[in-house]
């Protein structure tokens, strides 16, 4: 008896990871890949916040103190371009490495070496778009939506750099979906047919599908403005018979789906952990598949609604205002199934049911004023004003970054196995929230005053609530130090966690013990 | 890890989402030739077309209207030539042949290259403009300091819409002399 005990612990320590930076630099293990995935987006999550603050300073009052124009043009640009393609995609990569394994009973991703070729490409690319800023000319000055002729004909020489860091980024998530839908489509346990699945592995599913139609889309304008600049090609230059307008439809093809490949792996994260503390199951599931999927098929049909003012025809813009507007019925549809599913349930507010309701009320007001900007004739009012700015961070913050933090301190303690200091989690969460509120609510205001995006100086009558954003930014910017905090002390010194670690979740993920060992699921389990 | 079975699963996943990847790759470059055939359906942007050829006994002027004809030019920036049309206005009857000439003067020290693009407005109108000649067709090289008169022969289709009474044309004049902007794409 004891042979066979000792006989089973040598083969586990002979199955666990390598010692070293090797462990790192080959692995080909989902559990240790997703973390690399969720360090790497944390640290650039700090970093494009870095530069975020960087902005909220100058804009702290009126006039030039800090920075120049043209370093205030670099550092909104960067911001937009790390925080949407270097911390919020990898960061819903990551979670689904750890998670969508464990949650269909697979023993690993499908293709092992090239999940570990998608992340690696990462920092190599990231460091190559960061170098720009010390290059000659300085680094991408035109907007993270990089309109031409502003990132062709006038774009600094530094931004051939930042197209093939494009390529390399793209090629990643494009591998990472491949992975993701093999992986879900492929290996699930036996008994988990589709319409089990966890909410987590649907939204992902769905979102992966986004990512491999519309990332090559990404690919292919970044190579024109390539040829543009480099080959004596026209596609976006007017002398030569091309058209600067082409770019913004060609470019928001691709930058409508890419809003929700940010925001549908959320979706997911939220609709694992409301059931969860609400000790219930999950309202209306196969609703919300059909509303994910009519999400995910709606935004192909809905990307000039960022082009309004941009001079298309009258059926133009009545076509994608109300195809805009349609998608407010499938999201109604998923607001409505969280809200009811916490309706008489017996809640509790542990850390990420406090992320998770934060999510839906926070996502809703950005949803709302989502919708003030697709009604065409107000969207000339609205247009390039910081209600813009206040709707998409109202989307992104309180919805992709909550769920994120949501779904780490849900399932850390599954990763780590040790738990989280609870008190720590909700003073994160309420000085989060405040900060974030406090920085975003008031743009709302300075918008629709007519105050315009991406300008390091403004009028005199918007100083005050520049100055409340600003003191918001910095408030929401330093409790992210918290959350490192947070993570990195409970990894050395939580207390140990259960295997179910909750008292209501269900799932896969919930019957193997805490931390989940470097191999889970060798034996698939079976599903009933 | 995996088994025989679900390696082939993948593999086949594995291609099929290749092929969907490197199809959007496609379509997003063929985006460009459908933005123009949509734009030219729908009228848009006012693009005129190539030189036209004149059909015999198409000459024949529609006594019974006249449309005016209006010219507006303007430089892209940074272009320091003088660009102006000789006459702002003409009245011309549908099926009348019609030639305006357009003055241009380059005041720099150095020798340069231009290219013209015209639009028309109202767009609706934009295909029954027919132009025989245009200085829009090719690229202009002036010298320094040299003047040039650049014609445009135009006929306005006889199918022209009654309701569109006005037709105003506008060049809008681009500095090429530093960019390697191929010849192959010379707008229409």
């Amino acid at each position: 008896m004891s042979a066979v005990v000792e006989n089973e612990l040598n083969e586990h320590h002979h199955h666990g990871p390598a010692k070293g930076i090797s462990r790192w630099l080959f692995t080909t293990n989902h559990k240790d890949i997703g973390s690399m995935y969720l360090w790497f987006s944390f640290t650039m999550f700090l970093v494009g916040g870095c530069m975020a603050l960087t902005i909220r300073a100058e804009l702290f009052q009126p006039g030039l103190q800090i920075i120049n124009p043209e370093f205030f043009n670099q550092m909104t640009t960067m911001h937009g371009l790390i925080m949407v393609f270097g911390a919020v995609m990898p960061a819903f990569v990551g979670l689904a490495n750890w998670l969508v394994p464990m949650m269909i009973g697979a023993p690993d991703m499908a293709l092992p070496r090239m999940n570990n070729w998608s992340f690696w490409i990462l920092p190599f690319a990231f460091t190559m778009l960061l170098s720009t800023l010390f290059m000659d000319g300085g680094g991408p000055n035109f907007g993270w939506t990089f309109y031409a002729p502003l990132s062709t004909t006038y774009a600094p020489p530094s931004v051939t750099f930042f197209i093939f860091g494009v390529h390399m980024m793209g090629i990643s998530s494009i591998m990472g979906a491949i992975n993701v839908i093999a992986t879900i489509l492929n290996m699930r346990a036996p008994g988990m047919n589709m319409m089990k699945m966890p909410l987590f592995v649907w939204t992902w599913l769905i979102t992966a599908f986004l990512l491999i139609a519309v990332m090559p889309v990404l690919a292919g304008v970044v190579t024109m403005m390539l040829m543009d600049i480099h080959f004596g090609t026209s596609f976006f230059n007017a002398a030569g018979g091309g058209d600067p307008v082409l770019f913004q439809h060609v470019f928001w093809f691709f930058g409508h789906p890419e809003v929700y490949i940010m925001i549908l792996p959320a979706f997911g994260v939220v609709s694992q952990i409301i059931p969860t503390f609400s000790r219930k199951k999950l309202f209306g599931y196969s609703s919300m598949v059909w509303a994910t999927s009519s999400i995910a098929l709606l935004s192909f049909t809905v990307w000039a609604h960022h082009m309004f003012t941009v001079g298309i025809p009258l059926f133009g813009e009545l076509f994608f205002m109300y195809a805009t507007m349609l998608i407010a019925v499938p999201t109604g549809v998923k607001v409505f199934n969280w809200v009811a599913t916490m309706f008489r349930g017996s809640i509790s507010f542990e850390t990420p049911m406090l992320f998770s309701i934060a999510f839906v009320i926070l996502f809703s007001i950005g949803g709302f004023s989502g919708l003030m900007l697709a009604i065409a004739p107000a969207d000339f009012q609205y247009h390039d004003t910081y209600f813009v700015v206040a709707h998409f961070h109202y989307v992104l913050v309180p919805g992709a970054i909550f769920g994120i933090f949501a779904a780490v301190y849900y399932w850390l303690p599954k990763w780590c196995g040790r738990m989280y200091s609870e008190t720590l989690g909700k003073a994160h969460f309420w000085l989060s929230f405040v900060g974030m509120n406090l920085a975003f609510f008031p743009m709302h205001f300075l918008g629709l005053a007519g105050m315009p995006r991406r300008i390091p100086d403004y009028a005199l009558q918007f100083a005050d609530f520049n100055m409340i954003s600003s003191v918001g930014a910095f408030l929401f910017g330093a409790t992210q130090l918290l959350f490192l905090y947070i993570v990195v002390s409970t990894i050395r010194s939580g207390a140990k966690a259960s295997a179910a670690v909750w008292e209501g979740a269900e799932g896969l993920e919930w019957t193997i013990p805490s931390p989940a060992p470097y191999h889970t699921f060798t034996e698939p389990p079976v599903v009933k | 890890m995996l088994n025989r079975r679900e390696l082939n699963k993948s593999k086949r996943t594995v291609i099929i989402t290749l092929v969907v990847t490197v199809g959007m790759f496609g379509f997003g470059f063929a985006l460009v030739p459908l933005y123009n055939v949509l734009c030219d359906i729908a009228g848009l942007n006012g693009k005129t077309g190539p030189k036209y050829v004149l059909q015999s006994g198409e000459l024949e002027a529609d006594l019974s209207r006249l449309v005016k004809v209006q010219f507006i030019t303007s430089n892209n920036e940074n272009m320091s030539w003088h660009f102006k049309p000789e006459v702002t206005q003409v009245e011309v009857h549908p099926g009348e042949l019609m030639q305006v000439d357009f003055l241009v003067s380059n005041p720099t020290q150095q020798d340069m290259l231009a290219q013209a693009v015209p639009s028309l407005s109202p767009s609706e109108g934009a295909d029954y403009f027919h132009k025989v000649e245009c200085f829009c067709f090719t690229q202009q090289t002036l010298q320094a300091g040299e003047e040039a008169r650049m014609p445009l022969r135009f006929v306005i289709d006889k199918d022209l819409p009654k309701h569109l009474t006005k037709l105003t044309l506008s060049y809008t004049l681009f500095d090429l002399t530093n960019s390697d902007i191929s010849m192959a794409s010379v707008p229409k």
